[in-house]
């Protein structure tokens, strides 16, 4: 209920001592303000090394690796693995965690260059086979035309998607390169579209440095027919990319009859693993955040509890006149708690918003000087309302004793004349 | 009426228990002027606090007007009752320094929960009884100690109580004031109120109907 006069008392008992509140309410701001910009700045920090996964945040990558170290099934030790489509195939049917298992081939073997020509502009890139299914999380935007598609795919058509950085070398500034064509290794494809890496990251010129067509189309022009470079292995919703590794990993080997104890064969590299490990990494940095902040902001409200009792004190004698004219015990601890949620929860609501202020600034930055690594500074709203939460329970917590001291002060010995 | 009878009233000091008031009996007749006097430990304080229902006895009996003021009286129910029933006058007038001259007086009708415009207008209207009805705004730091101790009575009379306990009202005033504020509740006696006036002047003592002397805890005359 708006009380006017409980208002006045309050702003009289505030402004009376302006350095004593500003310092006061300083300490909560400074506590709110601090989680703010820190769980902020964990967010920025998390989110800049998720985008990094580009969404292959439980992708599982497996390729033949060394010789074997175990002679196996008749097989003598050292042997190197020969597979083929097969493999791939034998996944699809036995592989029961997996959503998608695709063959990627890269033309002349892994990472090799290949001699491009457009016009009377070349220049030499890898050209690697994809998937439609890859485009979706690869963390690659089409910035002209389109990527493959399901019926490039299908038709094994000779289309290609230019990296931005392989448009700059063999097109003129501006030229649309859609519908024209360019050789590679001296076969001519019709480019559908360019894309550019989504993801600020010391990768990013690499992975625009590439020339990606219909797996299909590669194995079958360039005679690979039953070659495959890597698997690329993504698992169902809610099946976690660890399992599907290791039952990946055991059904391959039974395949190529290698022991199951070898750990060289195959070579593997799976998203989830790092992806967990920087989940675990931030939201330990997360919990840090909190712990600072909360920390300060408990020192912040322990001194407005402290301040309460200051002010508790020095009003004894009015808090007994009051009682002599009928104040009651509600009224009086009301008072106290009232004035300390003022300031707590004014200094703290100025804390939330100077944070986010800070935060939206930061963000503007970023995107103004492009500066790679990080994702937009930001807090959740049940963040800053648990944080505000807290806050106005801390502030309630700090205020008990003071208002239990002001409610037990006796009207005789306030009002005696000294 | 206002009743005592066999009030006694103890006080534990460094383990040491007082008896400071040993069956004091006395009764205050309504619309009386009384003054009460004693010298000092004679347990006048002690009587003013349990009139005013600022502290509990141990033993007897208390009715206030037609209310039975118990041993064991609630801080809850004592705060409500003080505030329908008793108005004091400090000798130190206790204003709240922060409240203009009108607020102060208003402030036990807050505690009422009666709302700021009647508040405001009784008070207004009290004031302009006392003299002050050009000084409804002024802050206390304003005003002079008889113009005060006015705004005290103001507020004392502003619930309307059953009785006014005046502590040393005139202590802190010289004598031309003095003679002001005694005017003052000689004109609100007049209207029909129950003064009780706690005082070491015999010069005021002289202006109620009837002086109420205490010694060691006792009744030693009316």
């Amino acid at each position: 209920m708006w009380d006017l006069d409980r208002w006045q008392e309050i702003g009289h008992t505030l402004s009376r001592h302006k350095l004593r509140t500003g310092l006061t309410a300083f300490g909560v701001f400074w506590g709110i303000f601090m989680l703010v910009l820190l769980l902020g700045a964990g967010n920025s920090l998390k989110q800049g090394a998720i985008d990094r996964f580009s969404g292959n945040t439980n992708t599982i990558y497996i390729w033949v690796g060394s010789p074997t170290q175990y002679a196996y099934k008749g097989f003598a030790k050292g042997r190197r693995v020969d597979w083929n489509i097969d493999a791939r195939d034998m996944l699809r049917k036995k592989l029961e965690g997996a959503e998608v298992v695709v063959e990627i081939n890269e033309l002349g073997g892994w990472q090799a260059e290949q001699y491009i020509v457009h016009n009377k502009r070349s220049g030499t890139f890898v050209a690697r086979g994809t998937h439609p299914e890859v485009a979706l999380n690869s963390g690659y935007a089409p910035i002209k035309g389109r990527f493959v598609n399901a019926n490039d795919y299908d038709q094994k058509r000779k289309v290609a998607v230019l990296g931005a950085e392989v448009y700059k070398q063999i097109f003129e500034p501006g030229e649309d390169p859609v519908g024209q064509s360019i050789k590679i290794a001296g076969i001519h494809f019709m480019i559908i579209g360019v894309y550019k890496s989504i993801i600020a990251s010391e990768n990013s010129r690499r992975d625009d440095s590439r020339i990606l067509i219909p797996n299909s189309t590669l194995r079958t022009a360039f005679n690979q027919t039953e070659y495959i470079g890597s698997l690329r292995i993504k698992p169902k919703n809610g099946v976690s990319a660890v399992k599907v590794e290791e039952q990946a990993l055991a059904l391959l080997k039974e395949y190529h009859h290698v022991h199951p104890q070898d750990t060289t064969a195959f070579g593997y590299y799976n998203t989830e693993k790092n992806y967990m490990k920087v989940v675990a990494l931030f939201n330990g940095l997360n919990a840090f955040s909190w712990f600072v902040a909360l920390g300060t902001l408990l020192a912040g409200v322990i001194g407005v509890g402290n301040i309460m009792l200051i002010v508790v004190k020095e009003k004894t004698r009015e808090i007994g006149l009051r009682k002599a004219l009928g104040a009651t015990r509600g009224s009086i601890v009301g008072l106290i708690i009232q004035e300390a949620l003022v300031i707590t929860a004014l200094a703290g609501y100025i804390g939330l918003v100077a944070g986010v202020a800070i935060l939206e600034l930061f963000a503007i930055l970023l995107v103004k000087f492009d500066i790679p690594g990080f994702g937009a500074p930001s807090i959740n709203f049940t963040t800053a309302i648990t944080a505000l939460v807290l806050l106005i329970i801390s502030g309630l917590l700090a205020t008990l004793l003071p208002a239990h001291k002001a409610a037990a002060v006796n009207p005789i010995t306030a009002l005696q004349d000294d | 009426m206002i009743s005592l009878e066999g009030i006694h009233k103890h006080y534990t000091s460094d383990s040491r228990r007082l008896h400071v008031l040993k069956g004091v009996n006395l009764s205050i007749d309504d619309g009386e002027m009384v003054s009460i006097m004693g010298s000092s430990g004679s347990g006048k304080s002690t009587l003013l606090n349990i009139l005013g229902l600022l502290d509990t006895y141990d033993h007897g009996a208390y009715q206030l007007g037609d209310t039975v003021i118990s041993a064991g009286l609630s801080e809850a129910k004592a705060a409500q009752l003080r505030n329908r029933f008793i108005g004091f006058v400090f000798q130190s007038f206790n204003l709240l320094p922060f409240k203009s001259a009108l607020e102060n007086v208003a402030l036990p009708l807050y505690y009422q929960k009666i709302g700021r415009k009647a508040r405001n207008y009784r008070a207004e209207k009290l004031l302009d009884m006392v003299g002050l009805g050009e000084r409804t705004k002024n802050m206390p730091n304003e005003l002079s100690g008889g113009q005060k101790q006015r705004v005290a009575i103001a507020r004392a009379l502003i619930t309307d109580p059953r009785m006014i306990l005046a502590d040393e009202p005139t202590g802190a005033l010289d004598s031309a004031t003095t003679d002001d504020v005694m005017t003052v509740f000689k004109e609100v006696h007049r209207t029909g109120k129950t003064i009780v006036i706690v005082t070491h002047e015999h010069d005021i003592a002289e202006q109620t109907e009837r002086l109420i002397l205490l010694k060691d805890g006792q009744v030693e005359r009316e």
